[in-house]
C-alpha cells in the first residue's frame, strides 16, 4: 500500500495506483480529456496535471502513480492557470462551432471548457480542413480533431486494425488514416469504435435522416422500419430514461410517431437467421462429423465480415451463407410481406435502426437487392440518428405509451432478442440446432448460457446427440485476431465461431448512444439477457410468424427460395488486402 | 503581456525571473547607456560582453544541443523550414535574395507543409533557392539557399511526396531515441533503470536479449546511443557505456538465456567475431544446432586480434563468449579456415544454412616505394599478434604509426606500452579531420604519442640490410571539403625525413574475399553483397553480415548483422521463433529533472598505464552509477512512449 496525501485528505491506496483513481477514491474528481479507462492513458491533454509537492513541474495525474509520501494538489493556481491554458490551447485547434456538432451535449471538450469557466478565447484560431469521401459510412473532420489518440489507440489495441496513426511530424503532426492511405483503401471494418470513443466530434457516421425525411414525406411509398435487438437497450439514453424501466414497446410508439407505416422488429430477422444458419451448421459440420475442419462462422456482423475479408480473405469460405437479420428482413419485406399486403415492392422503403455503422455500408452491397426492386434495406440509420430524430420531431419519449410492434414482422423470440449481446447468436443457434438434432428441447433454454459474458475469447463443448460441439464466442477484433490465428496455428479446433467486431457484441456497436467515460456494453447486454427471460417464446423456431413465413412461403430452411432469398456469396466483393 | 511588442531585455527578465536585478540594471543601461560610465565624447571604447549576447549565446548553444537530438524519421521539409526562418532571424536585411527571398521560401515551403501546394510550387522553391545562392551578397543568404537546394536534391522524394498527398511519408523510427540509434536496438532505458534499483544480472539478462556482448559493449562500444539521448536538451547525453559495464561488473554469473526446443535443423557460421557469435547465439536460443569455424586459435575476432588488451581484457570478452558457448548448442572449430581447408561448397550442403561473417583481417597497402623493407607492418598485424599475446619488444625503437582512425590510436599506444622510445603518428590531415574518437587522441597523445599532421607518406627510406630507416613525407595544405572533411593537397614545401626504426601502417583493412568470390558470391571493394536482411542474393540460405560485408565497422553493428541474419535464417528455415525475455522494468520515479553533471569515466593516469596492457579504464562507482541512472529521463514512459510503448518485448 501507498499513503499520500491529496488536497489535505489522506489516502491509501495499493501499489500502481494512479493519482486520478486515488483522487476518485477519496472523493476528489480531476478533470480529464483525452484518458479513457482501460484504453488511454497517455497524459497527452494535460488536463489532468497536478501539482506534487517539491516537483517544480507539474504531472498527468492519469498515469503518474502514486508514491509514498506524495502531497498532491488538485486545484492549486498553478494547476488551474495550466489546465485553462491548456484547454484554451485546443479550443485554438478545434473548430468550435458547437451549435453546428453534432456532438453538442455530449462533447468532452464542451462540458470541459464551460467547466473551467473558459467564456472568451485569447488565442488565434487555427484549425486544419480535410477533404473526406463523404459517401464512406465513418467521417473525419481534421478541425475538429483534438489529437487525443483514443482512435488511434481503440483501433491499434482494441480491435487491431490500424487504420488511424499520427501522419506528418513536429509542428504538423496531425492524426489520420494510417500509413497516407484513404480511408477505403484502409482495413477500416466500420466497427465505429472510434466514433463512440471520440470526446469530440471529429468522428461521426455518415447522416443519412434526410433521405428517410424524404421517404416519409413521399404519400406513394410505404415505409417500414424495424430496430435491431441492441437498439431496444441504449435508445433513450441520452433522452434521459432510465433504461432499465424503458419497455421496447415505448419504442416501437416512437418510431410510429416519427411516421413510419410499419414498425416491425430485425429480432423476426434474427429467428429466421437462426433457422437457416442453424440447419447450414447442421448440415455443413454436425452432419459432415469431421472434426478437424475449419470451423463456420457467423456473418451477421458486417464489421467482422469486412474485418475478415481484409486480414484473412482465404477463410471468407468459412463465413455462413446466411444472410445477417437486417438483410433477411428485408428480404421478407419486399417479398412475402409485400405480397400478403399487395404492396409494390417498388413503392416499399424499408429503413433500419441500427446501432452499427457497418450496416450502412452492408445494405448497399451488391447482390443485397432479392426482389429486383432495388436494396432490400433502403437506409440505414444508427440508433443515434434515431434518437436524434425522436428530439428534431419533438417527440415527449417520456409520456409514450407502450405500444406493440405491428405483425407480422413483429413478432420475435427471446433468442432474437439476445443477438445483440455477445454469445448471443451462438446461444439462440444452439436452442434450435440442439431440438433439430435431438429432436427435444434442452432442459432449460438458458443451457448454452456459458458463452455469455465480456470476457474477449470464450469457448464450450456442448454434447448434442453423443457428438461434442465446440464453440466459440469472441467480441472485438483484436479478440477475434487472436481466435482466428488459435484456428490456423491449429492451437485451438471449434465447429461454430460466433464473432462480433465491437466489444460485447452490438450493445456496444458503433452506432451506439455515446456514454462518455463510460463502457456501457455489459449493462446494455443484461438488458437484452433480461427481457428474453422474460419472453413468452424463446426458441426461435417457435416463432409463430417464422413458422408461417416457411408454411406460406419459404417452404424450409435452405429451400431453394430460401436461398435465394436469405444467403449470400461473400465472394461477391472483395476488401482492400495487404 | 505582449509577447511579441516588447522590449527583448524586458523578455528577458520575463523568461529568467531570477535574473531581474541583472536585467533591471540593464534595462536602465538600454535607455541611458551614459549612466553605465560610457564616456560619449572618447573615441574608442573597449568591446564588451553584455547581459543580452549572453542570454543569445545561452539560446544559440541551446539550439545547438537540440538540433543534435532531433530524432530519426523528423521530417525533412518541416526540418528545413524551421532552420529557414532561423537563418533569416541572422540577415542584416540589406540584400533583396536574402531580406525577401528567404521569407517567400518560407511562405512555399508552408504552403507544401499545409498540403495546399502544387509541383509548381516545388519548381519555384528550387528556382527561387537557386537564385539567393547565386545572387546574394553574403554567406548568411547563400548558404541558407545552398542548406534548402540540398534539401531538395536530398529528399526530393519527401517533396514530392507532400506535394501529391499533403502528408509525410510514414514514419518507421520508434519512440526511444537511444533504442532507435543502438543498432542491436539494446532496451537502454529497460537496463538502466534496472541499474538504478541495483538489479544488474536482470540488467544484463535484458541486455543480451538483443546483445550477447554486454562486458565487451560495456567496455569499447561507440555508443551511438548516446549522440541522440534526449537528456541532450537538458545538460549532456547520458554515460550509457559506462551503466553498461557497471552492470555488468555487479551482476555476477548470469546464466545464459534458455533455449527453445531443438528444431534438428543445422547452421554453420563461418567466423568466431562479434557478427558471427551474435548470430549464433541468437540461432541456439531458437533451438537450432550452430557450428561456428574459426580461422585463429581462439573465437573473438576483432575483439580480441584487433582491440588491444589496455582497452578490452581478454577475460571480460571470454565472460561473454563463456556465456554464449554456455547455451550447449554451439560446437566450435578453431583453426578451421572456411574458403581453405573447409571448402564453402560442403558447408552448403552439409548444413540447412549458412551465415558469413569473416570479417575484415588483412591490411591495405600505400602502395609507396619501401613498403616490404624490414619494420614496416600493419596494425592489423600488430594487434592480432598481441591478442595472440607475441608481445614483440620496442625498446629502445622509435616507431612512426600512419593514419588517423581508432586503428591507429590502438597501434600508437600499444607501441608507447610494448616500450618505445618514441611514437608518432603521421597523419596527411590536419587533428579534427581524424576518424578516430576524440578521447581516443587524447588519449594517446596522453600516453606520450606525438601527433604529426599534414604530412603524407612519401616513401620509405631503407639502410644497408633492408632494414628501415626513416619515412619521408610530403607536407600538405588543407584543401577544399569534399564528402565533408578538406582534401589534402601537397604543399609548397619539401619533402621532410622523419627517422624510425618501425613503421606501422594503419591506412585501413581489407576483407579475404577471393575464396568466396570463386564460391560464387558477388564483392565490390572486396565486401561481400549481401542484401539488408543479410541474405546473398541468387543463394537461397545463404547469409552474410558484418565487417565483411560492409567494410570495417564498429562491434555493434556487427552484432546487428548477427542478429538480423539469426531472424532471417530462422524464418528461412521455416520457423517464427521470437526472442524476449521476462523482466519487469521498474516505473520510474517522478522527480524534477534538474541539469546535472554527466559521471564520466576516469582514467589510471598516462604514466602508470603506458607501462603495461592492463585495462586502462576504471569503472563507476556504486554512487556514481546510482547519479548517472537517475539522470534517464525514461523516454519508454514519457512522451511518445507513454503512447506507443517504449519497448520492444520481442523480436
Amino acid at each position: 500500500m501507498v499513503n499520500l496525501t491529496i488536497d489535505t485528505l489522506p489516502a491509501a491506496v495499493p501499489d500502481g495506483t494512479s493519482l486520478l483513481q486515488a483522487a476518485r477514491g477519496v472523493g476528489i474528481e480531476i478533470p480529464t480529456l483525452c484518458y479513457l479507462e482501460g484504453i488511454n492513458r497517455i497524459g497527452a491533454c494535460r488536463v489532468c496535471v497536478v501539482e506534487v509537492e517539491g516537483l517544480d513541474r507539474l504531472v498527468a495525474a492519469c498515469n503518474t502513480p502514486a508514491e509514498n509520501g506524495m502531497k498532491i494538489l488538485t486545484n492549486s493556481p498553478r494547476v488551474r492557470r495550466c489546465r485553462k491554458v491548456n484547454v484554451d490551447l485546443l479550443l485554438s485547434r478545434h473548430d468550435c462551432q458547437c451549435v453546428v456538432c453534432v456532438r453538442s451535449g455530449s462533447c468532452g471538450l464542451q462540458d470541459l471548457a464551460n467547466d473551467l469557466g473558459l467564456y472568451e478565447r485569447v488565442y488565434k484560431n487555427e484549425t486544419i480542413r480535410n477533404e473526406w469521401d463523404k459517401t464512406f459510412p465513418l467521417h473525419r473532420n481534421m478541425s475538429k480533431c483534438i489529437q487525443c489518440m483514443r482512435c488511434i489507440q481503440v483501433c491499434d489495441n482494441i480491435q487491431n486494425l490500424h487504420v488511424w496513426d499520427l501522419i506528418n511530424f513536429g509542428s504538423h503532426i496531425d492524426v489520420d488514416v494510417s500509413r497516407n492511405m484513404r480511408i477505403h483503401e484502409s482495413p477500416c471494418s466500420l466497427c465505429g469504435q472510434c466514433i463512440t470513443h471520440c470526446p469530440v466530434g471529429a468522428l461521426t457516421a455518415r447522416d443519412d435522416t434526410e433521405r428517410v425525411y424524404a421517404a416519409l414525406a413521399d404519400p406513394g411509398i410505404t415505409t417500414v422500419v424495424q430496430v435491431a435487438p441492441a437498439v431496444r437497450s441504449a435508445w433513450a439514453e441520452s433522452l434521459g430514461l432510465d433504461m432499465d424501466k424503458t419497455s421496447p414497446g415505448k419504442m416501437a410508439a416512437a418510431l410510429r410517431r416519427i411516421g413510419f407505416d410499419y414498425v416491425f422488429d430485425t429480432d423476426f430477422g434474427a429467428d429466421v437467421t437462426i433457422m437457416e444458419e442453424g440447419m447450414e451448421f447442421i448440415e455443413r459440420v454436425i452432419k459432415t462429423n469431421e472434426p478437424a475442419g475449419l470451423p463456420m462462422f457467423t456473418s451477421c456482423c458486417p464489421g467482422w465480415v469486412r474485418f475478415l475479408k481484409s486480414r484473412y480473405p482465404d477463410m471468407v469460405e468459412c463465413l455462413s451463407s446466411a444472410k445477417s437479420p437486417q438483410q433477411i428482413f428485408g428480404a421478407v419485406a419486399k417479398t412475402w410481406f409485400a405480397g400478403l399486403r399487395k404492396i409494390d415492392p417498388a413503392k416499399m422503403f424499408v429503413v433500419s435502426v441500427m446501432p452499427c455503422v457497418a450496416k450502412k455500408h452492408e445494405c448497399a452491397l451488391p447482390g443485397m437487392d432479392s426482389t429486383g426492386a432495388g436494396s432490400d434495406v433502403d437506409v440505414v440509420l444508427t440508433t443515434r440518428e434515431f434518437t436524434r430524430m425522436l428530439r428534431s420531431d419533438h417527440v415527449n419519449v417520456k409520456d409514450l405509451p407502450d405500444e406493440p410492434f405491428d405483425m407480422p414482422l413483429g413478432d420475435a423470440s427471446g433468442a432474437g432478442v439476445i443477438f445483440g449481446a455477445t454469445g448471443g447468436v451462438m446461444e439462440a443457434a444452439l436452442r434450435t440446432v440442439y431440438c433439430v438434432v435431438t429432436g427435444k428441447k434442452p432442459p432449460t433454454a438458458d443451457a448454452f448460457r456459458k458463452v455469455r459474458g465480456m470476457e474477449g475469447w470464450k469457448s464450450a463443448e456442448f454434447d448434442i446427440e453423443g457428438r461434442a460441439v465446440r464453440v466459440a464466442v469472441a467480441s472485438g477484433l483484436g479478440n477475434a485476431t487472436a481466435l482466428v490465428e488459435a484456428i490456423r496455428k491449429g492451437e485451438a479446433q471449434y465447429d461454430f465461431v460466433e464473432v462480433m467486431a465491437c466489444p460485447g457484441g452490438c450493445a456496444g456497436g458503433g452506432g451506439q448512444p455515446i456514454a462518455p467515460g463510460r463502457e456501457p456494453a455489459m449493462e446494455r447486454g443484461e438488458r437484452l439477457f433480461n427481457l428474453d427471460a422474460q419472453a413468452p417464446v424463446r426458441y426461435s423456431h417457435e416463432n409463430a410468424a417464422v413458422i408461417r413465413l416457411y408454411g406460406e412461403y419459404l417452404e424450409k430452411p435452405l429451400s431453394h427460395r430460401a436461398h435465394e432469398l436469405l444467403h449470400y456469396d461473400h465472394h461477391t466483393w472483395t476488401m482492400p488486402h495487404r | 503581456m505582449d509577447i511579441f511588442n516588447i522590449n527583448p531585455l524586458q523578455l528577458h527578465s520575463f523568461l529568467c525571473p531570477g535574473a531581474d536585478t541583472d536585467a533591471g540594471r540593464h534595462a536602465d543601461a538600454y535607455e541611458m547607456p551614459a549612466n553605465e560610465g560610457v564616456n560619449v565624447l572618447n573615441r574608442l571604447h573597449l568591446s564588451k560582453e553584455t547581459a543580452a549576447q549572453a542570454a543569445i549565446d545561452d539560446v544559440l548553444r541551446d539550439v545547438e544541443r537540440r538540433l543534435f537530438v532531433s530524432p530519426f524519421g523528423c521530417c525533412h521539409v518541416n526540418l528545413v523550414a524551421s532552420i529557414l526562418k532561423m537563418c533569416h532571424s541572422q540577415s542584416c536585411g540589406k540584400c533583396v535574395p536574402c531580406r525577401i527571398g528567404l521569407s517567400q521560401l518560407s511562405n512555399i515551403l508552408d504552403k507544401i507543409l499545409y498540403g495546399v501546394s502544387s509541383m509548381d510550387d516545388l519548381k519555384l522553391l528550387e528556382k527561387t533557392a537557386v537564385s539567393i545562392y547565386e545572387s546574394a551578397d553574403c554567406a548568411i543568404g547563400y548558404g541558407t539557399a545552398d542548406t534548402v537546394l540540398r534539401g531538395l536534391r536530398n529528399f526530393r522524394d519527401d517533396y514530392v511526396n507532400h506535394v501529391n498527398s499533403g502528408k509525410c511519408s510514414p514514419d518507421e523510427g520508434g519512440s526511444v531515441p537511444c533504442v532507435n540509434r543502438c543498432p542491436a536496438h539494446v532496451d537502454i532505458p529497460g537496463y538502466i533503470a534496472l541499474v538504478e534499483a541495483g538489479r544488474y544480472a536482470d540488467a544484463v539478462r535484458l541486455i543480451r536479449k538483443d546483445n550477447p556482448f554486454p562486458a565487451a559493449c560495456g567496455l569499447i562500444c561507440e555508443h551511438p546511443c548516446e549522440t541522440r539521448c534526449r537528456r541532450n536538451i537538458l545538460d549532456v547525453g547520458l554515460n550509457i557505456r559506462g551503466l553498461k559495464r557497471f552492470a555488468v561488473e555487479n551482476s555476477g554469473s548470469v546464466p545464459a538465456h534458455a533455449c527453445a526446443p531443438r528444431t534438428g535443423k543445422r547452421v554453420a557460421v563461418a567466423g568466431g567475431g562479434p557478427a558471427g557469435l551474435s548470430a549464433a547465439y541468437f540461432l541456439a536460443l531458437m533451438g537450432h544446432d550452430v557450428r561456428v569455424y574459426e580461422k585463429r586459435k581462439f573465437l573473438g575476432g576483432m575483439l580480441r586480434y584487433g582491440i588491444p588488451s589496455y582497452r578490452l581484457p581478454s577475460e571480460s570478452l571470454q565472460w561473454d563468449i563463456d556465456a554464449i558457448l554456455a547455451t550447449g548448442r554451439i560446437e566450435v572449430k578453431t583453426d578451421a579456415d572456411v574458403g581453405g581447408d573447409i571448402s564453402i561448397d560442403s558447408l552448403r550442403s552439409e548444413f540447412d544454412a549458412l551465415f558469413i561473417a569473416i570479417g575484415a583481417h588483412t591490411e591495405k597497402r600505400l602502395g609507396i616505394e619501401g613498403e616490404n623493407l624490414r619494420g614496416v607492418m600493419s596494425a592489423v598485424q600488430l594487434l592480432r599478434g598481441l591478442g595472440s599475446r607475441e608481445m614483440p619488444d620496442f625498446h629502445g625503437k622509435r616507431v612512426i604509426v600512419v593514419g588517423g582512425g581508432n586503428v591507429a590510436m590502438d597501434a600508437a599506444r600499444s607501441s608507447v606500452r610494448l616500450g618505445a622510445d618514441n611514437v608518432v603518428i603521421a597523419y596527411r590531415r590536419r587533428q579534427n579531420d581524424m576518424t578516430a574518437l576524440p578521447e581516443e587522441i587524447e588519449g594517446a597523445v596522453a600516453d606520450g604519442c606525438e601527433l604529426m599532421t599534414m604530412r603524407a607518406p612519401l616513401r620509405i627510406e631503407g639502410g644497408g640490410q633492408d632494414d628501415l630507416t626513416a619515412l619521408w613525407v610530403k607536407p600538405q595544405l588543407t584543401g577544399p571539403v569534399e564528402y565533408g572533411r578538406p582534401k589534402p593537397l601537397d604543399a609548397d614545401k619539401p619533402p621532410e625525413r622523419i627517422p624510425c626504426d618501425i613503421l606501422i601502417l594503419a591506412v585501413g583493412q581489407d576483407i579475404e574475399a577471393e575464396n568466396f568470390v570463386k564460391f560464387g558470391m558477388k564483392a565490390k571493394r572486396n565486401e561481400l553483397q549481401s542484401g539488408p536482411d543479410t541474405g546473398v542474393e541468387g543463394m537461397p540460405g545463404v547469409f552474410a553480415g558484418g565487417d565483411c560485408a560492409t567494410g570495417p565497422a564498429s562491434a555493434i553493428r556487427a552484432i546487428e548483422a548477427g542478429k538480423v541474419a539469426a531472424a532471417n535464417i530462422d524464418r528461412y528455415l521455416g520457423f517464427d521463433h521470437k526472442i524476449s525475455v521476462d523482466i519487469d522494468i521498474p516505473a520510474p520515479r517522478i522527480s524534477n529533472k534538474r541539469p546535472w553533471g554527466r559521471v564520466n569515466m576516469q582514467e589510471r593516469g598516462a604514466s602508470e598505464r603506458s607501462g603495461d596492457f592492463d585495462l586502462m579504464e576504471f569503472g563507476m562507482s556504486l554512487e556514481e552509477a546510482k547519479q548517472e541512472a537517475g539522470r534517464c529521463l525514461r523516454c519508454d514512459k514519457f512522451g511518445y512512449g507513454a503512447f506507443k510503448g517504449g519497448r520492444i518485448a520481442q523480436w
